[in-house]
């Protein structure tokens, strides 16, 4: 069998030579599974690194959402750990300094890593046919790279004057000046080199991704006949090799500003709290450049930041496409349109930035050339979920808790997404901006979308995993109650912002307006704390499915992509036979055959190759 | 339901114990390395973008901004960024001997490459202390900030680039890169010429204009 040539399918040219060896090479523990490089390995270390700082972070979002709903009340639990010196009782710079984490921890260490590190590092050579990443070892630097993030960021809370208080956006002056903020001591800084290590450890990811991705797909693997997670992961990956070293080169700015009191985004003449950064009034400071302008370090930020809010959702994208196609036993609908739109979305991503500043004093007339970028982001979007529904027309849905998760995402989408429409309008952006609309808005795409894609992922991809089955049972009891609770909290806050309520306040009730939310947020806050006591369904489950669940076999769903054609859990070097792709992922329900899908490696008369 | 959900089956479901070796490639015929150094550089370009766009629109934004000649040697530096210049050239000599697979002259000219890029350094840290002894700190205004950051953040790079010139000279030294195969050199040629460029527009607008 060995030098076998593997015959070039249906004219794509990409073709090659696969070997078959016999040779087993035992490794040891630590480079089995602590430093790996097997992308199976990596990807699942990004796993369980990621769902323990979707932990934190949940319990950080608990803090806040006590706090709002019994101010200054002993928080239970939490409270002992966050609060000692008071008793339990946070503190206003303990807030600032908790939704700060929060957002810090969610966006760069949970729903980032956990889509691109862990399903980008798990799926990508499964599902185009590689063996494994095109650097396997720069792919374990990656992983390695995170660690020193994740160090920083937990050595910012312990930091002396408190952890990071400037909010995930990091705005100076409140992050660059002592007598601003009272967190913006060393928590920032170590908040801004923990950044720089994530970003690193990202830009290793990315090009790791996109070299496999362009050189290593298996013969017949044409691009247009790739799965639309790689689609989603492909652009990912791009978006963060464009858009990363600007927040990288901005970080290292206020950095600058920080350690050498440079005057980046310092402006002159500036007096904050009886303190002036140019005659330098503290004991050990001797005086700022300034200079600069705040606006610069948002123009920056953002101009990451934004194409970020893409990376957290265009691989979610792309996991639900499949995830629907398989269990609706159609073909995705309009499969080059999806590609081409995620592909859109991301261009007309890098220049909507500035709608984050719509009411930041940036020049009028350029709010508009930013709302109208904005608003065209609708049309792709758009595209996708109408071709979702397309996809699930007619179709004989198998409602499985991947299936549900997948749905909902798609439902979800679309009010987070309507409400970024309007929002992106600037006149009710005059009235909405810094309320709890905002709020509402983007945890509808992040959490209620990308989250939901995620758990919807791992139900689906589990059995792959760890060659178990999870628990059905278990996974809607997951789903209905994630679900329930997640509209609970989240499509509340819309009422709130509607109501004027703003965000970042650690007493909203100190103002006579205000005071009526109060039932409101403490309803929000229940149903917070039940949806994170709801996970331990997915806890039990997770953890129980590698144990007692049924041994699941190479294809449980009946798909037809690629990673469904190795054993689950696939062994070292992923498949155990030949490769070539003759047709797209999506072949199911084809008009003469008698099973309802044809895998990619299967040649078939009655598929057209495209 | 349920009986749409393939169960395990034995025969068609346990591995079989066979490693295929996969040597096929797909995509446009460029070596991996290649193409994942120029996804690299292009995330270098955005971070250089980043630090010289902050300087264009702090500089534009400034009511008044110094002018480079008074503030630094201006002709010491003009001969630094020459034998920069001079270093890329040397470079491109030992690709062509590593070609050839003349092991003496690829040795020589990396290594003539490597002391080029020593000595640009030295020159710059010499700038440096020179300016900080007579109080020029980044604290000092905007000017000096914007000089130090990117200065200094391009001299890390000319730093990180010696460092892997060193490493790839020890490995022709050890006979590592023969004719057919010397894209390590390659690699480590086209970081350094980056670098190179990016100094040429770094000279331009923080020091001539």
């Amino acid at each position: 069998m060995s030098n076998a040539a593997i015959a070039r399918p249906l004219g794509l040219d990409p073709a090659g030579t696969v070997h078959v060896t016999h040779d087993h090479h035992e490794l040891g523990f630590l480079r089995k599974y602590i430093f790996s490089v097997d992308h199976k390995v990596i990807g699942i270390q990004f796993l369980f690194t990621g769902l323990i700082m979707l932990l934190f972070g949940g319990l950080m979002a608990m803090a806040v959402r006590w706090q709002l709903a019994w101010p200054w009340t002993q928080m239970p639990i939490l409270g002992k750990v966050l609060f000692p010196e008071t008793g339990g009782v946070a503190t206003p710079e303990g807030y600032t300094m908790l939704f700060t984490m929060h957002g810090t921890l969610m966006v760069f260490f949970v729903i980032i890593p956990l889509l691109t590190g862990t399903f980008g590092n798990y799926l990508i050579p499964l599902m185009i046919g590689a063996p494994d990443m095109a650097f396997p070892r720069l792919n374990m630097m990656g992983y390695w790279f995170w660690w020193p993030g994740i160090v920083c960021i937990l050595l910012s809370f312990g930091a002396q004057g408190g952890g990071p208080a400037a909010g995930w956006t990091a705005y100076p002056p409140l992050s660059t000046i002592e007598a601003a903020a009272p967190g913006s001591n060393w928590g920032q800084n170590w908040w801004l080199l923990s950044l720089t290590f994530v970003g690193v450890s990202s830009m290793m990811g990315a090009v790791n991704y996109v070299t496999t991705i362009v050189k290593m797909r298996a013969p017949g693997m044409g691009f247009f006949r790739m799965p639309l997670s790689i689609w989603g992961l492909m652009i990912a990956a791009l978006l963060q090799l464009f858009a990363l070293p600007v927040l990288t080169a901005a970080s290292f700015m206020q950095l600058f500003d920080r350690v050498f009191d440079a005057g980046f985004f310092t402006p002159p003449d500036i007096i904050i709290n009886n303190f002036s950064p140019e005659a330098g009034a503290t004991v050990d400071s001797v005086g700022n450049a300034t200079g600069g302008h705040p606006l610069l370090w948002q123009h920056l930020f953002w101009f990451y930041s934004h194409p970020a809010v893409y990376i957290m959702v265009l691989p979610a994208m792309g996991f639900a496409s499949d995830i629907i196609s398989v269990h609706a036993r159609k073909p995705i609908f309009g499969y080059k349109p999806m590609a081409y739109s995620m592909a859109a979305i991301a261009g007309l991503g890098f220049i909507v930035w500035g709608h984050h500043m719509f009411m930041s004093g940036m020049n009028p007339s350029v709010g508009l050339v930013f709302m109208t970028a904005t608003m065209m982001i609708a049309l792709p979007s758009a595209i996708k979920v109408f071709n979702w529904l397309g996809t699930l027309w007619g179709s004989r849905i198998r409602l499985n808790s991947a299936m549900l998760f997948a749905l909902a995402f798609v439902a979800m989408f679309i009010i987070g997404g309507l409400s970024g429409i309007w929002m992106a309008s600037t006149p009710p952006d005059i009235y909405i901006h810094d309320t709890y609309i905002i709020v509402a808005h983007f945890h509808y795409v992040v959490f209620a979308g990308s989250v939901m894609a995620i758990f919807g992922s791992l139900y689906h991809w589990f059995p792959k995993m760890f060659g178990r089955m999870m628990n059905e049972t278990l996974g809607k009891i997951h789903f209905f109650g994630t679900f329930i609770f997640t509209n609970g909290v989240f499509y509340m806050m819309h009422q709130l912002g509607l109501a004027g309520l703003m965000r970042r306040t650690a007493d909203p009730y100190a103002y006579e307006t205000y005071a009526h939310l109060q039932p409101m947020n403490q309803f929000i806050s229940i149903c917070a704390f039940c949806l994170l006591g709801w996970q331990i369904f997915f806890v039990v489950n997770f953890f129980g499915s590698m144990i007692w669940g049924k041994r699941a076999p190479r294809n449980p769903w009946k798909a037809t992509s690629l990673e469904w054609e190795t054993p689950s859990p696939p062994g070292h070097g992923n498949f155990d036979k030949e490769l070539a792709v003759y047709h797209g992922p999506y072949e199911y329900g084809v008009p003469g055959v008698e099973a309802d899908f044809v895998p990619q490696t299967q040649k078939c008369e009655h598929v057209s190759a495209h | 339901m349920s009986e749409s959900i393939a169960a395990y089956d034995p025969k068609v479901d346990a591995p079989a114990h066979l490693h295929p070796v996969y040597d096929y490639d797909s995509g446009p015929p460029v070596e991996r390395g290649k193409f994942a150094i120029w996804l690299f550089l292009a995330t270098e370009i955005m971070f250089f973008s980043g630090l010289i766009g902050a300087y264009i629109v702090l500089r534009s934004g400034a009511s008044t901004w110094p002018n480079p000649a008074d503030r630094l040697a201006v002709d010491l530096t003009a001969v630094n960024t020459f034998i920069l210049i001079c270093s890329s050239y040397t470079m491109v000599l030992s690709l062509f001997a590593a070609e050839k697979g003349d092991k003496g002259g690829t040795l020589k000219w990396l290594g003539l490459t490597i002391l080029i890029g020593s000595a640009f350094v030295s020159v710059q840290v010499y700038e440096y202390i020179e300016l900080i002894h007579h109080g020029n700190i980044p604290s000092k205004d905007i000017f000096w900030s914007t000089f130090y950051v990117m200065t200094g953040f391009h001299g890390t790079h000319v730093v990180i680039g010696v460092i892997w010139l060193a490493t790839v000279w020890v490995r022709v030294l050890k006979g590592k890169y023969p004719p057919q195969n010397y894209l390590g050199i390659e690699l480590a040629g086209l970081y350094w010429h980056f670098v190179d460029l990016v100094w040429v527009l770094l000279f331009t607008i923080v020091y001539l204009f």
